[in-house]
């Protein structure tokens, strides 16, 4: 599922990194700890978390992440958000907590696979 | 054999994944496969970032050859009294700041470990710490 199919379907916020909004979305992973990302996402999930440092792209970049969605109503700090748009990775959110959203978007992969 | 370096700044988290951003980019130029790619960029992204949450400044060598990828990791720091307990998934002494920002959760020398070869860890207290890993390439 694209970016911006699941920004359609969960309705959620797009912040930055609009030039990702056709990557593809295959999985996701929820964690806020950035090593255990590190170690455990695959290439072309959704992370959904709330750390909102530049870090967090650091490591969406270098795993391949295909975007990054932020829960509970909080947003990207500036030089996220830049470095969002530089690596065309978008940085989504959404008001829900992260076990809602985890399973929203669990549901939604599930049937489209 | 190529031959690269990158100069790491203790506590810039700023800058935190530049040099394993470089090294990905150098991989995915050099035609290496993209599972090995992934794992030397998992251990160079922890050894990195240990550099800049534990040490004052370090620097990285790196080295390929047609058998495998090389990088050793040497910084000045405070060094690590006891290398067997580092090891141990969840052990950490990272600040509580640091913690906060999601880094501290004591996975990063076990996913160096995991996702190396060889591995070598030496370390002198008030001095600094050198790490070591190698990734074969199965060419
Ligand atoms: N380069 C280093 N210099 C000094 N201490 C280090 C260094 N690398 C790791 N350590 C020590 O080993 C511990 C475990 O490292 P690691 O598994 O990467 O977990 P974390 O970095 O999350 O604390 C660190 O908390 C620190 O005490
Ligand atoms: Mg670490």
């Amino acid at each position: 599922m694209k970016v911006s199919e699941l920004v359609e379907k969960l309705g959620l916020k797009v912040y930055c990194g609009n030039n990702g909004l056709e990557n593809e979305i295959s999985n996701g992973y929820t964690s806020d700890l950035l090593s255990d990302v590190m170690g455990h996402a695959d290439a072309g999930c959704a992370w959904i978390t709330l750390q909102t440092h530049k870090n967090v792209m650091a490591i969406a970049s270098l795993k391949d992440l295909s975007a990054v969605i932020l829960v509970k109503g909080f947003e990207p700090e500036t030089d996220m958000a830049a470095q969002s748009d530089e690596e065309g990775i978008p940085v989504l959110g959404t008001s829900e907590e992260a076990f809602t959203i985890s399973g929203k978007l669990f549901n939604l992969l599930i049937n489209c696979k | 054999m190529m031959h690269f370096e990158f100069h790491v700044e203790g506590g810039n988290f700023l800058k935190a994944g530049a040099a394993s951003s470089q090294l990905k980019k150098i991989l995915k130029q050099l035609n290496v496969d993209p599972k090995t790619i992934k794992r030397v960029v998992v251990a160079m992204y922890e050894a990195e970032v240990n550099i800049v949450a534990h040490a004052y400044k370090g620097d990285i060598y790196i080295d390929i050859d047609t058998k495998k990828i090389e990088i050793t990791l040497i910084d000045e720091g405070p060094g690590i009294p006891d290398i067997d307990l580092a090891m141990k998934q969840g052990f950490s002494t990272a600040s509580s700041v640091v913690r906060e920002m999601g880094f501290g959760a004591g996975m990063g020398l076990p996913n160096i470990k995991n996702n190396s070869d060889e591995l070598t860890i030496t370390s002198e207290v008030n001095k600094g710490t050198t790490v070591k890993f190698a990734t074969y390439l199965n060419q």
